[in-house]
């Protein structure tokens, strides 16, 4: 929490975007989350995505449920549209917004909580049904409003603060994503802007259910030794698959990849990713190997992170249930009431 | 990169832009502070301590603080600190009480040539100390060029009494009216030490055709800016013109404006950007309806029988040749005779020492310079010893000062039976500001006011009386207004890379972006690496140690707030904001001559 506004002089050499924004312009009202909390940075990597992606702050709809991590919309894009919904419910009410308007770049962020727990159903049905959106869990393990209970994704036979061992199964939201159907699915860590600012924008670039997975060290209860999600850990046994670029635009993929390490996959929205192959067996297109891949070093105590499986040619709710492209609020009246003669013809063809 | 060495003093100096530009390292952001919070003769004091004369230098310093203060590459403009200054003295209650009381004597006698700044300042340091000071000066007052040069509606007279008379009321003795004129026997009365701070005093002549034959409409700038002064001079003619581009042509302007000059022109020789006087002193003059014509090089003086009716000046251009020097040339327009009834030639300053004989032991360079040692500003003759214009040639009051404090210092030891090469480190003072999880003891808050104009009197008004000061200075709350755009740089922001765990708050709250963590490297390097670019390569970088992850804290100090955001989302307390008060060395502080580190 800090008591004074984050002033509005920014560096004289800041680079603008197309739009002729710097990644100031991006930023929301300063945020009163504890010092040093890893949502923070998720924040500041959301800041970072749109601002390189060019994206107009006004084509964004934020919506988030209850936590710590839902309280972050208001920390970035101050310019957007945003829904501070129930919580667990903000997977219902980003599909009905999406389902109304079609046009907007959907953000959904959540927490652990919100998403594993009390909002898990709602969280599996968005995935299943395609919505197109990019959906962040900000993955701490812990309840940190509430002083730092274990959470859904709290690894059995970790330790709490004050001592507890987690007896309890965690769930991997991960898994989970991919099981149901995710066509894009990705973990990362709020400690590597690197890693993850790229997979937020190759994120909000894919049609289709986009997911990723942030583990994001609760500073206050949960970074201490015995825990599995604290700054040390997730250092000590991070194993990244794969490190990407996401290229705006025709231009020609840099030239310092050594040959046979890059695979670039097309996005719907022009955009390429640049994959760069860490481990080079695996294979972001085998969803049944991520899965297997994913259980293995889950098992030996590894997070696996990075660009977990993509689907490029994914299809989005909208395609399923075959819907008017214009948004509902634009549709005028002669297409909402197309006239008896239509009805008419509608009616003839029920009976 | 090493990691940056906090420790010597010149590091976190460094970062104060203003500080560290002043040649007296005044510390500006402590009393801008101080007025800020109604302190003004506690603001006075440390001004007064430091740079000798907060009321004059509030004035007519040159200010080479502003230039240099980080809000100027913030936004458009720095703090006006100068202006600042005068508020502390403006508002101050009587600080006599607060004044050191002259002391018992030590026996030790010294002579000081001249009774400006320079002087002034050896005296003020030394007086204190027991020993006995004489200053010697032609005129009746002291203030040297400051009472002489610099005219009354830019610097009262009594501004110039009050700060005289704080010195001279320390036990120093002034003999005015008393010329020195030989070196020789003042080294015959046997003072103990000597020093001269006699300036610049002669003015630059221009000796083109006609000087001779028109030389009563023909007057030097300083000298006639004296007479002004001393009330010899009442008049000049409607028609003037003023050669030369420093500040002491602009005071001859706007002072021949003031005494019956109706069409005062300036014409100078370069450019109008190259001239050398302040930026502001040139709005000063053009305010007072003062044309400047540049590129113009006076060729003749125009007479008739004596009467001068006019100059000539041929036009020139400016041409750079491959090493990038300039040259003007001429630029082909015919030349161009301007009428006037006076001239007033401000082209320049020189030093004269006719008064210093051959055999004192005061070697000359071939410039006719004393040989000064630029850091104890001794001469050749080890008890005698040279400050202000004396020593180098022109420059201004605030160099002086901080000739006179080095000075000092040189005597002082000397006379101590200490070797004067050997110069103590500055007093150095560290403290954490922090008062609480999100508190600070200074405002962190940062204002995005623009810089505050300063009120000046009626232009009709103030042209009619040459005394009436035409800056009236910051009123309370526009002093406020202006104290609160200090950026407060001697809050450092200190970094422990022992506590750091690298979760990325600092960087992410920085407004500034100053802040990178990332694998190190050489200083080159690193500069292409930073998050936001690196625009000043003069402007250290802070770099830690190897933090857990091998990479390092690389801090660019180029344009921080020192809003204290670093430290107030840091969660284990690895920045730190502590304030760094730096104070220099004056003759007979507490400081012990062995060098000593900073905390």
């Amino acid at each position: 929490m800090t008591y004074i506004a984050k002033p509005k002089f920014h560096h004289p050499g800041l680079k603008k975007n197309e739009l002729g924004y710097t990644h100031r312009d991006y930023e929301g009202k300063i945020s009163t989350l504890c010092a040093g909390c890893g949502h923070d940075s998720i924040t500041a990597s959301i800041i970072e995505a749109c601002y390189e992606l060019s994206i107009e702050p006004h084509r964004v709809a934020k919506i988030s449920g209850i936590g710590c991590s839902s309280k972050t919309p208001d920390y970035f894009l101050g310019n957007s549209h945003g829904f501070n919904s129930v919580h667990g419910r903000m997977p219902s009410v980003l599909t009905g917004a999406n389902l109304a308007n079609r046009d907007l770049i959907y953000l959904g962020v959540s927490g652990d909580g919100d998403s594993a727990s009390i909002g898990f159903g709602q969280f599996a049905h968005s995935i299943r049904r395609g919505v197109n959106m990019t959906y962040i869990v900000e993955n701490n393990g812990v309840y940190g409003l509430t002083k730092g209970q274990f959470s859904a994704t709290a690894d059995r036979g970790s330790k709490s603060k004050k001592g507890v061992t987690n007896t309890d199964n965690p769930i991997d939201l991960v898994a989970i994503a991919l099981q149901l159907g995710a066509t894009f699915v990705a973990r990362s860590f709020s400690g590597d802007k690197s890693q993850l600012v790229p997979l937020i924008a190759a994120a909000i670039g894919h049609k289709g259910a986009s997911f990723i997975d942030v583990i994001s060290p609760c500073i206050a209860f949960n970074n201490h030794a015995g825990s599995t999600k604290s700054f040390d850990y997730v250092r000590e046994h991070n194993d990244a698959v794969n490190r990407l670029d996401v290229l705006v635009g025709r231009d020609p993929i840099a030239v310092d990849y050594a040959p046979g390490t890059v695979q670039v996959v097309e996005q719907h929205d022009g955009s390429r990713i640049a994959l760069r192959k860490i481990d080079a067996d695996y294979d972001p297109h085998d969803r049944l190997g991520a899965m297997t891949f994913l259980q293995k070093h889950a098992a030996k105590g590894q997070i696996v992170t990075g660009l977990l499986y993509v689907d490029p040619d994914a299809e989005d709710m909208h395609e399923h249930l075959n819907t008017v492209e214009t948004p509902l609020n634009s549709l005028e009246a002669d297409s909402l009431c197309p006239g008896s003669a239509v009805l008419d013809k509608f009616n003839a063809s029920l009976r | 990169m090493k990691p940056t060495d906090i420790a010597a003093p010149d590091y976190f100096h460094k970062v104060v832009d203003c500080q560290w530009a002043c040649p007296a390292h005044t510390p500006v952001p402590e009393y801008i502070r101080l007025i800020a919070q109604g302190r003004y003769s506690d603001a006075y004091m440390i001004n007064w301590k430091s740079n000798v004369f907060p009321g004059i230098l509030g004035r007519t310093c040159d200010r080479p603080c502003e230039p240099a203060c980080r809000r100027g590459r913030v936004e458009e403009t720095p703090v006006a600190i100068c202006r600042l200054k005068r508020v502390a003295a403006d508002f101050k209650d009587d600080i006599r009480q607060r004044l050191p009381r002259p002391a018992p004597k030590n026996g030790k006698r010294i002579a000081l040539v001249g009774g400006g700044p320079a002087s002034l300042t050896v005296a003020r340091d030394l007086a204190p100390l027991g020993y006995h000071c004489t200053v010697f000066d032609a005129d009746p007052e002291a203030g040297g060029m400051m009472r002489t040069q610099i005219p009354k509606f830019r610097l009262p007279n009594s501004v110039i009494d009050e700060e005289t008379g704080y010195i001279l009321g320390l036990g120093v003795e002034f003999k005015g009216g008393h010329r020195i004129d030989s070196m020789k026997s003042l080294l015959a009365e046997k003072y103990d030490a000597i020093f001269v701070g006699s300036g610049a005093p002669r003015g630059r002549e221009l000796d083109i055709p006609g000087r001779k034959e028109a030389a009563g409409n023909i007057h030097i700038g300083i000298e006639w800016l004296a007479n002004v002064s001393f009330g010899h001079v009442d008049k000049i003619g409607k028609r003037v013109i003023v050669l030369g581009g420093g500040n002491t042509a602009m005071d001859c302007c706007r002072t021949a404006r003031r005494l019956g000059g109706e069409k005062v022109t300036v014409i100078v020789r370069s450019g109008f950007e190259e001239m050398k006087a302040s930026p502001w002193e040139k709005e000063d003059a053009i305010h007072e309806d003062i044309p400047i014509l540049n590129y113009m090089v006076p060729v003749a003086f125009k007479q008739v029988a004596g009467k001068l009716i006019g100059v000539t000046f041929q036009h020139v251009k400016a041409e750079y040749d491959a090493k990038g020097r300039r040259n003007l040339v001429p630029s082909g327009d015919p030349d161009q005779t301007i009428p006037c009834d006076d001239v007033l030639v401000a082209v320049g300053q020189e030093n004269a020492f006719p008064w210093i004989e051959q055999d004192c032991g005061i070697e000359f360079d071939k410039w006719h310079m004393p040989k000064v040692d630029a850091r104890t500003f001794v001469s050749t003759n080890p008890k005698v010893f040279f400050g202000g214009d004396a020593a180098f040639g022109p420059k201004n009051i605030i160099w002086a000062v901080a000739h006179g404090h080095d000075a000092a210092l040189s005597i002082h030891k000397m006379l101590s039976g200490e070797d004067i090469t050997e110069r103590p480190l500055p007093d150095v003072q560290v403290s954490s500001q922090k008062m609480g999880i999100h508190e600070w003891s200074y405002d962190n808050d940062i204002s995005v006011d623009k810089r505050y104009k300063v009120p000046h009197r009626d232009k009709v008004v103030a042209l009619k009386d040459i005394r009436a000061e035409v800056e009236l200075g910051y009123d309370v709350k526009l002093a406020l207004g202006e104290a609160h755009r200090c950026l407060n740089c001697d809050v450092q922001t200190v970094f422990s890379t022992s506590l750091c765990i690298e979760c990325d708050a600092c960087v992410d709250i920085c407004p500034m972006d100053c802040i990178t963590f990332t694998d190190n490297g050489e200083e080159s390097d690193l500069r292409q690496r930073l998050k936001a670019p690196s625009l000043h390569p003069d402007q250290d970088l802070y770099v830690s140690g190897d933090l857990k992850t091998g990479r390092v804290m690389v801090k660019d100090e180029d344009v921080c707030l020192h809003c204290g955001l670093c430290a107030e989302r840091c969660p284990t307390g690895a920045w730190d904001m502590q304030k760094y008060l730096i104070e220099m060395t004056h003759a007979g502080s507490t400081c012990p001559t062995k060098s000593r580190s900073a905390a």
